[in-house]
C-alpha cells in the first residue's frame, strides 16, 4: 500500500461536486470530529457493491460531527461513465446522496492521498491526521458487514482513541489513470 | 478470462471449478486466460474481468453500456445486488444447460 501513512496530515483539495459547488479540505474544522475521504466511481462493481453501505455511514454519522467526501478520480475520457455529467445523473437518479460526490479531474487529489482503488477509504481525526486507511469492511459481497471497519474507526476517532485496526488492504478496481 | 486489476477473478475461478464438479464436468477443463493489454482485450472481445464463457458463450452477455477492455465487470445477482462476481445460481444453471446439451 502506498500513499499517506497513519498520522500523516490530510492533503488539501478544492473539488467540485455534482452541482458545481466547490468543497475544500484544508485546515481542521472545529465542527468536524472526523473526516472521511473515500475514492469511488460509477463503473466499478466493488464501489457499487459497497455503495449503499458508504451512504449509510454518511447518514448514520452526520449527527456525530463526521463529514464525508466521495471522490471520483477516474479518467473520464476512457471511462465516460465516470465523467461529471454521468456522476450528476447518478446522484439525481438515486434521489441525492448524503455527502458530496466530488470530481477530481486532474487526479491530483488521488495522487496526493496515494489512493489506489475504488473504494479506498481514508479516515482523519479532528486535526486531519490519518487514523484509518483501507476497505470499508471485510467483504464486498456481504452487505451485513455494514462497513464495520470504517464504523469501528470512526467510533474510535470520535471518542479520541486510536482505532484497533488502522490499516487494511483496499479491495476494488484500480483507479483509471490518464 | 481475467485481468489482474480485478481481484475477484480467483474467487470466480474457484466458484466455476466447484460448480463444474457439481455438474459432473471436469474442473480441469477450464482454459484460464490472463488478458494483459488493451490490444489483447480487443482481439479477444474481452468485456472485462472476470469473464466466463461456456462453450464460447458469455455467462452474462455484456450490455452496450459496459465499456469493455481492461476493466472490472459488473454482475447483477438474482437478489438485484451488483457484484464483481457472477451469481452462483446463474453459473449453476448455465453449466447444467451445457452439460445436458
Amino acid at each position: 500500500m502506498s500513499g499517506l501513512g497513519i498520522g500523516d496530515k490530510a492533503p488539501s483539495f478544492a473539488l467540485p461536486d455534482t452541482s458545481g459547488e466547490t468543497h475544500e479540505l484544508g485546515e481542521p474544522s472545529p465542527e468536524a470530529a472526523a473526516t472521511v475521504v473515500y475514492w469511488t466511481c460509477n463503473h466499478c462493481p466493488y464501489a457499487l457493491a459497497w455503495h449503499d453501505r458508504m451512504l449509510d455511514v454518511a447518514r448514520d454519522y452526520s449527527g456525530r460531527g463526521v463529514r464525508v467526501f466521495g471522490v471520483n478520480s477516474n479518467d473520464a475520457e476512457r471511462y465516460p461513465q465516470d465523467g461529471p455529467e454521468a456522476m450528476a445523473q447518478r446522484v439525481e437518479q438515486e434521489g441525492g446522496w448524503p455527502h458530496p460526490y466530488l470530481h477530481d479531474q486532474s487526479q491530483e487529489a488521488a495522487r496526493a492521498f496515494g489512493a489506489e482503488r475504488t473504494p479506498d477509504v481514508f479516515v482523519f481525526d479532528r486535526d486531519l491526521r490519518l487514523r484509518y486507511r483501507g476497505a470499508p469492511d471485510a467483504e464486498y459481497d456481504d452487505p451485513s458487514q455494514d462497513a464495520a471497519w470504517l464504523r469501528e474507526a470512526l467510533d474510535a476517532v470520535i471518542e479520541g482513541r486510536e482505532p484497533e485496526r488502522s490499516q487494511t488492504e483496499p479491495v476494488g478496481c484500480t483507479i483509471k489513470w490518464k | 478470462m481475467w485481468w489482474k486489476g480485478c481481484p475477484s477473478w480467483e474467487r470466480a475461478l474457484g466458484m466455476l471449478r466447484e460448480e463444474m464438479e457439481r455438474a459432473g464436468l471436469d474442473p480441469a477443463a477450464v482454459d484460464v486466460i490472463e488478458v494483459t493489454s488493451e490490444d489483447e482485450a480487443e482481439r479477444l472481445g474481452f468485456p472485462g474481468s472476470p469473464t466466463i464463457r461456456l462453450d464460447g458463450r458469455d455467462l452474462q452477455p455484456p450490455g452496450p453500456e459496459e465499456p469493455g477492455g481492461l476493466t472490472c465487470r459488473v454482475y447483477r445477482g438474482r437478489d438485484g445486488r451488483t457484484s464483481p462476481l457472477p451469481d452462483r445460481e446463474d453459473l449453476r444453471d448455465a453449466l447444467l444447460e451445457v452439460s445436458t446439451e
